[in-house]
């Protein structure tokens, strides 16, 4: 994997002893995370293990109180930082899909190219319709949100953000929200970008998917990185007992289901 | 039998209605301009406040205190105390361009600014009822906050408030009446100058059917409004 030519040398996402509270409550703690460009990196761990802060973090949804992060050679935490340009270039997809309810699929995808890059109707159009198509659900253009499955509106999700041509894709639990039988579309549209090269960041419960498309895994526990390596290693050998408990139950409640 | 012949007599003489009808009716005009400028403006103006209300960040602050301070005021003034204010006080300041309009653009201006108050809560509750996640899609699109707001935030806000916000106007619709104290020559005005000159009632009961007559279609629009509402959230609960 390259390294990102980003002026300064450094992967592409740097986060270096990032730490957020709410409140009195630590979030994340002192977390420290590369990622090289065109990598995928899977945070696993429990409920409230920082992995969406994190997440939220990196498109600045959320502020981090201590630390710094860069993304493509921009310094996220530098207050002068123009924050709506910052994200034109980060893609988030979130788990409740939060498509906009009032708008046509086709709208939604639109919407941010037009109005946030200023391109026109018919160009915007010509971005969406490939989009659409790739997930297979251009005939879906014209209808609302409600009128899809969940897996259908999270991959409407997806593409809305891809949209953007984004050059980082964050993915918060994208599907944890679904049916069963509908996780497999999505997770075919990840790998696909995951393929074509894109940089990615995804908080998952799928294990399985985590080890096939990531090059990275880092488990989260109490807001740190308790342990991260290639996914051979996390899921065959882990060192930290936590993480040996956190994987056994997981694959445990997976059985069962 | 004479009580009931006198009431027929003061309410229901037929004479009387044809020349009240054509009489109130032409004040009546007057309620339904005023009707249809002051809603268009307090469309406009509780938007715009509304906003201002919720803007984000220290530096908006005063703007914020501006907006609440002009709610709370107009929302706690009886109407008829504010037409008082502006119909008589706007003349009397003698100032050129405000103090020598008419008595009906005194009746607008009172109009829009009290329901511009009651309308700007009703905007906000619906601002406030999008959940925070659309504006985090939003956001994270890289859309501004302005632009989350028009394109996002705002339009959902709107169709949500649509039935309170018709209800708020019902009420602006028979306040149009209220101004007639500064003047105004409308139809309650009309009404009661033409009972005095006659010695009976039907001018008033003419005003009321008017008024009613608009009124109706505007309830019934609102209810099918909500009804339509729950029909589309239960569905969409399965």
């Amino acid at each position: 994997m390259s390294v990102a030519a980003n002026g300064n040398g450094g992967a592409f996402v740097q986060i270096r002893d990032v730490s957020k509270w709410f409140g009195e409550l630590q979030v994340l703690d002192k977390i420290t995370l590369d990622v090289p460009e065109h990598d995928v990196v899977c945070l696993i761990g429990a409920s409230g293990s920082g992995k969406s802060t994190l997440l939220r973090c990196l498109n600045l949804l959320e502020q981090v109180n201590e630390g710094e992060i860069v993304v493509d050679g921009v310094r996220l935490t530098h207050e002068k930082i123009d924050v709506n340009e910052l994200r034109r270039k980060i893609g988030i997809v979130f788990q409740a899909y939060n498509l906009f309810p009032h708008m046509t699929v086709l709208q939604n995808v639109m919407l941010a190219p037009r109005k946030a890059l200023g391109i026109s109707r018919d160009e915007a159009e010509e971005r969406a319709r490939p989009l659409l198509r790739r997930i297979g659900l251009e005939a879906k253009a014209d209808e609302y949100p409600d009128r899809l499955s969940g897996g259908q509106q999270q991959r409407v999700a997806i593409v809305r953000a891809l949209a953007m041509q984004p050059k980082l894709m964050l993915l918060d639990e994208i599907t944890s929200a679904l049916d069963p039988q509908l996780v497999s579309d999505v997770l075919d549209l990840v790998r696909e970008l995951a393929d074509s090269g894109m940089t990615m960041i995804l908080a998952t419960h799928e294990m399985g998917f985590a080890r096939e498309v990531a090059d990275k895994i880092c488990f989260l526990d109490g807001g740190c990185i308790l342990e991260e390596g290639p996914p051979e290693q996390i899921f065959r050998d882990p060192r930290e007992p936590r993480t040996r408990q956190f994987l056994a139950r997981v694959l445990e409640a997976e059985r069962m289901s | 039998m004479h009580a009931f012949r006198q009431v027929i007599h003061a309410f229901f003489n037929p004479h009387s209605y044809t020349l009240a009808i054509p009489d109130v009716w032409a004040g009546f005009q007057v309620n339904l301009k005023m009707m249809g400028i002051a809603e268009v403006l307090v469309l406009v103006f509780a938007l715009s406040i509304a906003i201002v209300r919720g803007l984000p960040g220290p530096a908006a602050k005063p703007l914020r205190a501006l907006a609440i301070a002009y709610t709370d005021f107009f929302r706690g003034t009886p109407i008829i105390v504010v037409s008082f204010l502006i119909g008589f006080g706007l003349p009397g300041l003698q100032l050129a361009g405000i103090s020598n309009q008419s008595n009906m653009v005194y009746g607008v201006i009172t109009l829009t600014l009290v329901y511009t108050a009651y309308v700007t809560e009703v905007y906000r509750a619906g601002i406030e009822s999008v959940h925070a996640s659309q504006r985090s899609a939003a956001r994270s699109l890289g859309l501004s906050y302005f632009q989350s707001m028009r394109y996002v935030v705002i339009p959902q806000a709107v169709r949500r408030v649509i039935p309170p916000l018709l209800n708020d106007f019902i009420g602006l619709q028979k306040d149009t009446a209220i101004v007639s104290v500064i003047g105004v020559s409308e139809a309650a005005l009309t009404a009661q100058q033409f009972s005095n000159r006659n010695g009976d009632f039907p001018s008033y009961v003419v005003a009321a059917v008017f008024f009613v007559l608009i009124t109706i279609p505007l309830a019934r629009f609102t209810d099918h409004l909500v009804q339509e509402r729950e029909r589309k959230e239960r569905a969409q609960a399965f």
